[in-house]
């Protein structure tokens, strides 16, 4: 049982840090990107080496384990920044490095590295909710490769993705298969939208597209254990980022309540707010703890272990995460219902990650 | 990082767990499992057949007895034998003054106590609180002059909440001795006083579940030689609080949480609820808050150079651990149902257990419950806790 952090860990914390102090200037945390501003942002991650952190040497990365995804994921959280860090780097590389030969990784884990290429998970459909398993797009064997015909949704940051990994149901097998799709393939269509924390997200459709046997990650109907295990791997980074989250988001709070006067003296001085803040605190302590045991569950012995592990996490950081977001505009009055205080931003970033890659009581009942 | 225990650790865990197997009489071990009352004798029984394989008095300093356990070792040994169906060590003696002896008391002193304590010879009760000094321990009005000849102090007040004060031949007591101290912090002396003084009456208070574990007690000129103070006269507060912050690995209550989560499992299989989508619902929401607070207790026990609020980590833990169990009663009361309702304080002795109206596993569940409404008044308040750790919030961030 060891929570310590080493050298190499708290510089690699620091390094995050100070990009991020660079990059989002504390007043425009959590707006909105322009595109020409998050290729800049992702131009910065990778140069830091923050793109392939995880992946083999041999395919571009650096090697890095679960516990540097946590930390990095932890620090953008801080400032609501991050892109697609988890979506693309930690997602989609781990699906690419647990599924693809050494020739398809060394095809595309080089450029998710150098942030030429981002890539994106197409996973859910509609009316399943968090149900990946149940996917009904299509993947029917034809010469030369294989035909998708189906819809996935809310695939996040699919807009800028160049690269969906595409969960599909194989027709001959109806096991469930992964397959790399040029997002610019004749038959996909993108449809971009805006999510509730200025971020993005997309709906693809793919009719008849076409992808040759290149495409097709590790056996056909085979890969749910490797989407499992990078889904894992992408809750246990959504956690850490929370944990981020909540600490700015405390931050912020204890500030106000240090500044803003009322009746005569600072709201930190009523016990009312003195308490709601310890609950803060001990919820960010507990917090912390999860983001670490999901981030060590990923190299768990058995995927039971792992998925347990990862739920009950995420069963806390999506309820805690909400109810603390929601705290804190009440403790902000009515600053903290407008769009210029940084707490509304915060809060809905704890929201969404809460809604993401299931929620509080789709992990609970995992743990029935 | 690492999510493991080590070998060693499992190996400990292992023989901790042979060893409760082995030795913890079964009559106190039912009593356990099921929330009856636990007598005087079956606590000396077991701290004995701890003391007998050196298990006992974790806290002590090894030349002394102690095991020389690390953090890790005695959460494992307290979560062991929790589990293991084995009664806390309650005993504020080994607990609570046997540190603060080693710490600060005279040779003379460690001499004469502590090997009664190890032994459980000797039981001590803790005369802290006071009708007008509960949380704020600070306000203890009850008084210790120094007679003229030098040779005595003489005692008067009133303590209250004194546990199995009717269990004990000695007490230690935080007293006035300076009342014009400049702060109501000093002023106070740390004194150890025979139970049989004439001049101190104990009178046991009855609570909500029926039991009379707590106790007044009234010292109406008490004589208590000066041999009897525990180091410096006036200086009793620092003495305090070291031993309030002595017992710190187990404040969380981890192994009493695991003790009662897996009792509502066993009683939802006895009450035909094990398909109940709602209970279950509510049991797993249990075991993801038992994990985040077993982990943090193992993260902060580990590493405190990581907390960016260090010192206030007992106090999150008392917190979370006691509400956690406090719900986890509640359950227990949902779990019964209408066989909550039923209540006999006769047939919460094991031996009359056959008295009651209901099944046994169910006879002293709701007076546990009001029992554990005790957790998050006792050590400091729920309240007094989150007004320290908002303190400390405010400061670091």
């Amino acid at each position: 049982m060891d929570f310590s952090l080493n050298d190499d860990h708290l510089a690699l914390r620091d390094a995050v840090q100070r990009f991020c102090d660079g990059e989002y200037p504390p007043e425009h945390r959590g707006q909105a990107e322009t595109p020409a501003r998050a290729a800049e942002r992702w131009a910065g991650m990778a140069g830091l080496g923050l793109l392939g952190l995880p992946f083999p040497a041999e395919a571009g990365g650096s090697e890095q384990g679960p516990v540097e995804v946590m930390l990095v994921a932890q620090e953008l959280g801080r400032a609501l920044g991050g892109g697609a860090f988890v979506a693309s780097t930690v997602m989609a590389g781990r699906l690419i490095a647990l599924l693809g030969s050494l020739e398809q990784q060394r095809r595309w884990l080089p450029g998710l590295a150098s942030g030429e290429l981002q890539a994106a998970v197409a996973l859910y459909e509609d009316g399943a909710r968090y149900d990946w398993q149940r996917a009904a797009l299509q993947a029917r064997a034809v010469p030369g490769g294989h035909v998708l015909h189906g819809r996935k949704t809310g695939v996040p940051h699919g807009d800028s993705a160049g690269l969906l990994l595409v969960v599909a149901r194989d027709a001959g097998s109806d096991g469930l298969s992964v397959f790399a799709v040029d997002a610019n393939a004749p038959g996909v269509r993108v449809r971009g939208f805006d999510t509730l924390d200025n971020r993005r997200a997309a709906h693809v459709d793919f009719d008849g597209v076409q992808v040759d046997p290149a495409g097709l990650l590790g056996r056909p109907g085979e890969a749910q254990a490797a989407v499992e295990a990078a889904l894992d791997a992408g809750t246990a980074a959504l956690c850490a980022e929370a944990v981020g989250v909540v600490d700015a988001l405390i931050v912020h709070t204890a500030e106000h309540l240090r500044t803003r006067k009322q009746f005569g003296a600072p709201l930190a001085k009523f016990q009312v707010m003195q308490h709601r803040l310890a609950d803060m605190a001990i919820a960010l302590e507990q917090l912390k703890s999860m983001a670490c045991v999901a981030a060590m569950a990923i190299d768990a012995d058995t995927p039971a272990q792992r998925r347990r592990l990862v739920s009950a996490a995420k069963v806390l950081v999506s309820q805690q995460g909400r109810a603390l977001g929601l705290q804190a505009i009440q403790m902000h009055g009515a600053m903290g219902m407008t769009d210029e205080c940084r707490i509304s931003h915060f809060a809905k970033r704890l929201l969404v990650i809460g809604q993401l890659f299931g929620d509080a009581d789709w992990h609970l009942k995992q743990l029935h | 990082m690492k999510l493991q225990f080590s070998d060693a650790d499992e190996a400990f865990r292992r023989e901790v767990r042979q060893f409760v197997k082995d030795h913890l009489p079964a009559d106190i071990r039912r009593k356990v499992e099921l929330g009856l009352r636990i007598e005087h004798a079956d606590y000396v029984t077991w701290f004995r057949l701890l003391e007998a394989r050196g298990w006992l008095t974790p806290g002590w300093p090894v030349a002394h007895g102690g095991p020389g356990w690390n953090a890790v070792q005695r959460y494992i040994f307290d979560e062991e034998t929790l589990l293991g169906g084995a009664p806390r060590i309650i005993a504020s003696g080994i607990q609570m003054l046997g540190p603060v002896l080693h710490a600060f008391g005279t040779d003379e002193q460690k001499k004469k106590y502590l090997p009664d304590i190890r032994q459980s010879n000797t039981w001590w009760a803790q005369g802290f609180s006071e009708p007008g000094a509960g949380s704020d321990l600070a306000a203890v009005r009850t008084t210790a002059v120094l007679e003229p000849d030098g040779q005595h102090f003489v005692v008067n007040g009133h303590k209250v909440w004194t546990s199995y004060a009717h269990w004990c031949s000695m007490m230690f007591a935080l007293v006035r001795t300076d009342p014009n101290a400049s702060k109501p912090q000093e002023g106070i002396s740390f004194l150890l006083i025979d139970m049989n003084s004439p001049g101190l009456t104990v009178r046991p208070i009855r609570l909500l579940e029926g039991g009379t574990d707590l106790n007044e007690c009234y010292l109406d000129n008490v004589r208590v030689p000066v041999d009897n103070l525990v180091g410096e006269l006036h200086k009793g507060w620092s003495y305090g609080k070291y031993l309030l912050g002595h017992e710190r690995t187990g404040i969380a209550g981890i192994g009493s949480c695991k003790q009662q989560l897996a009792r509502a499992r066993r009683l939802a299989e006895r009450q035909g609820l094990c398909d109940d989508p709602v209970l279950q619902s509510r049991l797993a929401q249990f075991e993801v808050e038992l994990m985040a607070l077993e982990f943090t207790a193992l993260r902060l026990l580990c590493d405190h150079q990581q907390s960016r609020t260090p010192g206030v980590e007992a106090s999150m833990l008392k917190v979370r651990g006691t509400e956690l169990r406090q719900a986890i009663f509640e359950a227990l009361l949902d779990i019964a149902g209408p066989d909550a309702v039923p209540f006999s304080l006769e047939a919460q002795h094991l031996e009359q257990l056959d008295e009651a109206a209901t099944d046994p596993e169910l006879v002293a569940l709701a007076a546990n419950c009001l029992d554990a409404r005790k957790l998050t008044i006792y050590g400091g308040t729920s309240e007094v806790q989150r007004n320290l750790i908002a303190r400390a919030t405010l400061d670091a961030f």
